[in-house]
């Protein structure tokens, strides 16, 4: 099996052509979409009255949170078995969104758990687990910018990833495991949501989006990643080609 | 009515902050990659002598 | 059976990866395990009832805020109300603010001291929700139909 060749630079190249105006189209419809029922057609919750709606972007930036560590620890594990060229610049290539993402839903929670809770913050099972995830990121980022030569680099942080993907069902089972006060999970659980389908729409409108907007954002970031690359060699190229006409 | 909408039933400190802060992250994501991206393909483009950078 | 260098490489990459998340998977089930019981953000009524909480030391109790039980002495800033886990309740003073949340028959947690006498004096009160979203005719209609109560689902 060479499934190498089917994700080879070039090949890359022509899928993301092909896909990123469909991925950045679909993104900004949902949102367009999410933005509007969470908003302004979505009714306030019986309990938490309008704050329901920092759930439509707080739950959302929750998931790809988790999506593109899980996204980034199956990069790395390529990275380390097969030596994938791809796999190597994707993990580096995404970690800061998947940073920001973290960012965003610690900020947007705060801000829900302040007015409801009564406080910004608790070192709860699930807060802390989430901020942990939070410094994964950034410690992935720093390694990754760590060494001189980018092969070690990535090798290094694709150990870090791989490590770090135990938080992410420590993450999820946070709420079900030890008493919390964040409440357990509302949509990603065996029985029917025990959300009312007029706030279930908007948030998966807004979860949609998301998705789309990360794959978007991949593609373009990914194909950044390689054009590096190939920058970094052309200059060590011809630095060799100089040293080589100095000796002549 | 509008300015019941913008109350948001008196979580207006709240509410805006999350959504406003949502879009700016994602503006601030999608325009610095796209910049990055093409800064980078510009430099490939003079690096390969004017050559065309997609071939 | 002989296989090119590379992939024996690839494979031998690959065990060694597996191992790894055997390993690491192990280790972290047996450290969550051992801290179980330290990773408790709250202790219960129960708990409190089984002497199974320090006394006088600052932690915090968690459960549901009594029906009936909320009582503010009159010209004095003190609230008082009983948290409860359905078995047993735990009287509890405080004075402040209280979250918006705040109400009999809702998930709370405080945070405080438990007094010998059994009273627990808290610091601070926080609400915890459950994980229902609806709008509130969708609520009147269900309590109405009686298929669904307010703060039924037990809290952990």
């Amino acid at each position: 099996m060479n499934w190498h060749r089917y994700a080879s630079p070039a090949n890359f190249k022509r899928l993301s052509d092909r896909l990123l105006p469909w991925a950045a189209g679909g993104a900004a419809l949902f949102l367009a979409a999410g933005v509007w029922s969470g908003l302004v057609v979505s009714p306030a919750d019986y309990q938490q009255g309008e704050t329901v709606r920092i759930m439509y972007v707080h739950v959302p930036a929750a998931w790809m949170s988790m999506f593109v560590y899980a996204n980034m620890a199956v990069a790395a594990a390529a990275a380390l078995v097969w030596r994938h060229p791809l796999a190597e610049v994707a993990g580096r290539a995404i970690a800061p969104v998947g940073a920001a993402f973290t960012f965003l839903c610690l900020v947007t929670g705060s801000l829900w758990g302040k007015p409801m809770w009564g406080t910004w913050w608790v070192w709860d099972a699930r807060l802390t687990s989430v901020l942990i995830l939070f410094f994964v990121y950034l410690a992935y980022m720093a390694l990754n910018a760590a060494f001189d030569e980018p092969e070690r680099g990535a090798r290094a942080s694709a150990v870090l990833a791989l490590v770090g993907a135990i938080n992410l069902p420590v993450i999820k089972f946070s709420v079900d495991w030890w008493n919390t006060l964040h409440q357990p999970a509302s949509v990603t659980r065996l029985d029917a949501p025990a959300i009312d389908p007029s706030m279930l729409a908007p948030l998966l409108a807004m979860a949609i989006g998301f998705t789309l907007f990360f794959v978007a954002v991949a593609f373009v970031r990914i194909r950044a990643e390689l054009v590096e690359r190939r920058l970094e060699a052309l200059r060590h190229a011809r630095v060799a080609g100089e040293a080589a006409a100095e000796r002549t | 009515m509008m300015a019941a909408f913008l109350d948001m039933g008196g979580y207006a400190a709240f509410v805006w902050p999350a959504w406003l802060l949502s879009a700016a992250i994602l503006v601030a994501v999608s325009v610095s990659s796209v910049r990055r991206l093409r800064a980078l393909e510009r430099e490939l483009a003079e690096a390969e002598g004017g050559r065309d950078p997609h071939s | 059976m002989k296989l090119p260098r590379a992939r024996q490489a690839k494979r031998r990459r690959l065990m060694v990866l597996l191992l790894a998340a055997l390993g690491l998977g192990t280790a972290a089930a047996l450290t969550l395990t051992a801290f179980d019981d330290h990773l408790v953000f709250f202790h219960t009524p129960s708990d409190v009832a089984a002497h199974k909480v320090p006394v006088d030391r600052q932690m915090r109790i968690g459960g549901l805020v009594e029906e009936g039980s909320v009582e503010r002495v009159a010209g004095s800033p003190v609230i008082r109300f009983r948290v409860t886990d359905l078995e047993h309740a735990v009287p509890v003073t405080y004075q402040g603010v209280l979250p918006d949340l705040f109400r009999e028959g809702q998930g709370v947690v405080a945070n405080g001291r438990l007094g010998a006498d059994g009273t627990f004096r808290a610091a601070e009160v926080l609400a915890k929700h459950d994980e229902n979203y609806m709008p509130s005719e969708v609520a009147e209609a269900l309590k109405r139909s009686g298929r669904w109560q307010e703060g039924a689902a037990k809290p952990k």
